[in-house]
């Protein structure tokens, strides 16, 4: 039986954790997302699922958690807010070069430094580029609801565990501090040892006899065996993008202009959308529900119907330079946002795109 | 001179000469070898055999572990007073 | 009584190097202290026959690799967060023997608050503090626990109280916490003290077996080439310097 229940994209992302199985949560408080340590304290699930749930001393603490539980195989995840996240980025490295799988949460607020608790999309290059040192990834989704922000945490480790890759679910004030109804899936149990031992035969679960020993690690002294390792990672991000571009279109097939937004900022679009077609002005969205990998074919696609697109997002411009490279000066490809903590409103969308791009 | 009663066996490969062996030795069996081995260290060897008792001590100190000890536990060849 | 040559048999075989250390050439200086604190861990668990269900967190610094050495599941931490990594795998997996291998960079310096709060929640694990007063691996420079006037690469004409700061008694510090069971000073400079450290790390592992917190052994260790002396002069430099400010013996055993 599915549920049907109100709450915030913060509690539901706990929620979710509990019912996907997951073994392990290791998190700091930060605003605005400390509903996710607190809803998971609160719910207590040791006395039920057995998952571990633990208040670290930092982000840093927190991560490394992350990477400890992920080495043996098992499902584990922390939250943080943009600060946190900043220092996380050690631990993102070196998750992403011992090829570990986990799941990381940002629920974005505003920057740069100490910046504001109010919400922002801010932290995109970080998400998409990698973040931390060397050549890496991490898998981006971009929840726009509280519903998405239940649902993704188990697409989020299931991307995570094929690909052995940290995953992150790019949020933020907005969609982690709304009330929506939300239909909870059914709790599934946590994997075994058995399942573990037998499925993720990289994680140190203690060497058996007969069995080579398992080393998690992402040091290597020998150039060429690290340029290997990096071709392999290429690899594996080169079928990421074959296989799991995420996106969402909304009034495209007539389209002739373009909103591209993720996270809240979609939904900012979708009402732009509706004022901009009362004017007569035939407005549709992309929006990329992967941030990484990006929905770079789609683009090239509606390259070739619209007259431009508009990356409308909360930050001064980030996620417009991807949509750029995308479409490759087919079109024009402007950028508006509100920053800083500040939301845009959809009359204010809507100007920007007639200034910007229509000439009105 | 007494006769040994011990007796040890130094992986000449993996010694590098660090000396430790030599002097946690209490009979002064050890000396490093005036050769060298491949990685040009000056490898440990029982220099003075009979004085080994196989206590184990230069083994048990050695960082690289390439030390293995005999000890000849009593036998009748050895009479023992009662 | 036998000559050499027949004292050299197996039925008089007396010490061998265990099982579990790989036959992988370490890779530290002559004389290093890490080799023989390795062995003795190895030797531990290969007497507990615990080997398959022991964990090793390596560190980094100079004992970065120790997993090439000692045939158990390892994971490698980041610099000083070793003690988050024990934490997460003890707690996820119980019935594990989970320790972190940690030198005085890694435990006291840059995760002097992994180190902290893992001993504070009394994490049930061991933490082995190799002290040597200087960092190995980036080629001697200043250590948390250099001693006053001891030099090093980044403090040449020896550590300045006045400018560098004290070094720092973690060991003792540690004790102070509840969530530690058992935290003990040794030395493998001489074959009396490798028995005892070898003790003192089997007890370590026992207390995790029954569940009792946070063990940390301390080894007063050298670096020869970080000293810049032989490694039998280190270990009398050690004796001499080291020893008087960072005593020998149990500091807590509860």
């Amino acid at each position: 039986m599915r549920e049907l229940k109100l709450m915030k994209g913060n509690e539901a992302i706990a929620q979710a954790a509990i019912r996907c199985g997951a073994d392990g949560y290791f998190g700091y408080p930060i605003t605005p997302q400390s509903e996710i340590m607190e809803t998971l304290m609160a719910e207590a699930p040791w006395d039920t699922t057995g998952m571990v749930v633990l208040q670290a001393e930092s982000e840093i603490a927190s991560i490394n958690m992350v990477y400890g539980g992920a080495g043996c195989g098992k499902k584990v995840m922390t939250s943080s807010s943009s600060p946190g996240i900043s220092l996380m980025q050690e631990g993102l490295t070196y998750l992403a070069g011992s090829e570990l799988p986990c799941v990381v949460v940002n629920v974005v607020r505003g920057g740069p430094g100490l910046g504001t608790i109010q919400p922002a999309q801010s932290d995109y290059f970080q998400a998409v580029k990698g973040g931390g040192h060397g050549d890496y990834k991490l898998i981006t989704l971009a929840p726009a609801s509280v519903q998405e922000m239940a649902d993704f945490v188990e697409i989020a480790f299931d991307l995570a565990f094929k690909y052995r890759n940290p995953a992150m679910i790019l949020s933020d004030g907005v969609i982690g501090q709304m009330m929506e109804k939300v239909e909870l899936a059914e709790q599934k149990p946590r994997w075994t040892m058995e399942y573990i031992e037998k499925n993720h035969t990289w994680a140190t679960t203690g060497k058996k006899k007969g069995q080579e020993r398992r080393v998690i690690t992402s040091v290597q002294l020998e150039s060429s065996v690290q340029e290997e390792f990096n071709f392999k990672l290429q690899a594996k991000y080169r079928e990421i993008e074959k296989n799991e571009v995420l996106y969402e279109k909304i009034m495209c097939d007539d389209a002739e202009y373009l909103f591209v937004a993720y996270g809240s900022s979609a939904r900012i679009c979708q009402k732009a959308i509706e004022i901009a077609r009362s004017k007569g002005i035939k407005a549709g969205m992309l929006r990329p529900i992967t941030l990484y990998p990006f929905p770079i074919q789609q683009l090239q696609e509606l390259a070739k119907q619209v007259k431009g697109m508009l990356s409308v997002e909360m930050s001064a411009g980030q996620m417009v330079e991807d949509v750029r490279l995308a479409v490759n000066g087919k079109v024009p490809v402007e950028h508006y946002g509100r920053f800083g903590g500040t939301i845009h409103s959809p009359n204010e969308v809507v100007e920007a795109l007639e200034q910007k791009l229509i000439g009105g | 001179m007494a006769k040994a009663k011990g007796a040890i066996v130094v992986d000449t490969v993996t010694c590098k000469g660090c000396n430790i062996c030599v002097s946690a030795c209490p009979t002064q069996v050890i000396k490093l070898a005036d050769q060298v081995n491949g990685k040009g260290y000056h490898y440990a060897y029982m220099a003075n055999p009979d004085a080994c008792t196989g206590c184990s001590n230069c083994a048990i100190m050695c960082p690289d572990t390439c030390i293995t000890v005999y000890r000849v536990k009593q036998t009748s060849a050895e009479p023992t007073i009662h | 009584m036998a000559d050499t040559y027949t004292i050299i048999s197996p039925e008089n075989l007396v010490y061998k190097k265990t099982d579990l250390l790989l036959d992988n050439v370490m890779h530290y200086c002559p004389g290093c202290s890490h080799g023989t604190v390795h062995k003795l861990i190895a030797e531990v668990i290969d007497e507990m026959g615990i080997q398959e269900s022991t964990i090793g967190i390596a560190p980094v610094g100079c004992s970065v690799l120790a997993y090439n050495y000692i045939d158990i599941d390892w994971q490698e931490a980041a610099h000083g967060r070793a003690p988050a990594l024990a934490t997460a795998v003890k707690r996820l997996m119980p019935d594990k023997i989970v320790f972190s291998y940690q030198g005085d960079g890694d435990l006291a310096a840059i995760g002097t608050a992994e180190t902290i709060h893992a001993c504070n929640r009394g994490e049930n694990i061991v933490m082995v503090f190799i002290n040597n007063g200087i960092y190995g691996m980036t080629g001697g420079q200043m250590a948390p626990t250099t001693l006053p006037g001891m030099p090093a690469s980044t403090c040449p004409t020896g550590r300045d109280v006045k400018r560098d700061g004290n070094p720092l008694k973690i060991t003792e510090l540690l004790a102070q916490l509840p969530g530690t069971c058992f935290v003990t000073r040794h030395s493998v400079h001489t074959p009396g003290n490798v028995r005892k450290t070898k003790k003192a790390l089997r007890k370590a592992f026992e207390n995790q077996l029954a569940n009792k917190g946070t063990s940390l052994v301390e080894v007063v260790s050298t670096c020869s080439s970080g000293w810049k002396m032989t490694p039998v002069q280190s270990n009398k430099w050690m004796e001499e310097n080291m020893l008087p400010y960072y005593p020998l013996g149990d500091i807590k055993d509860e």
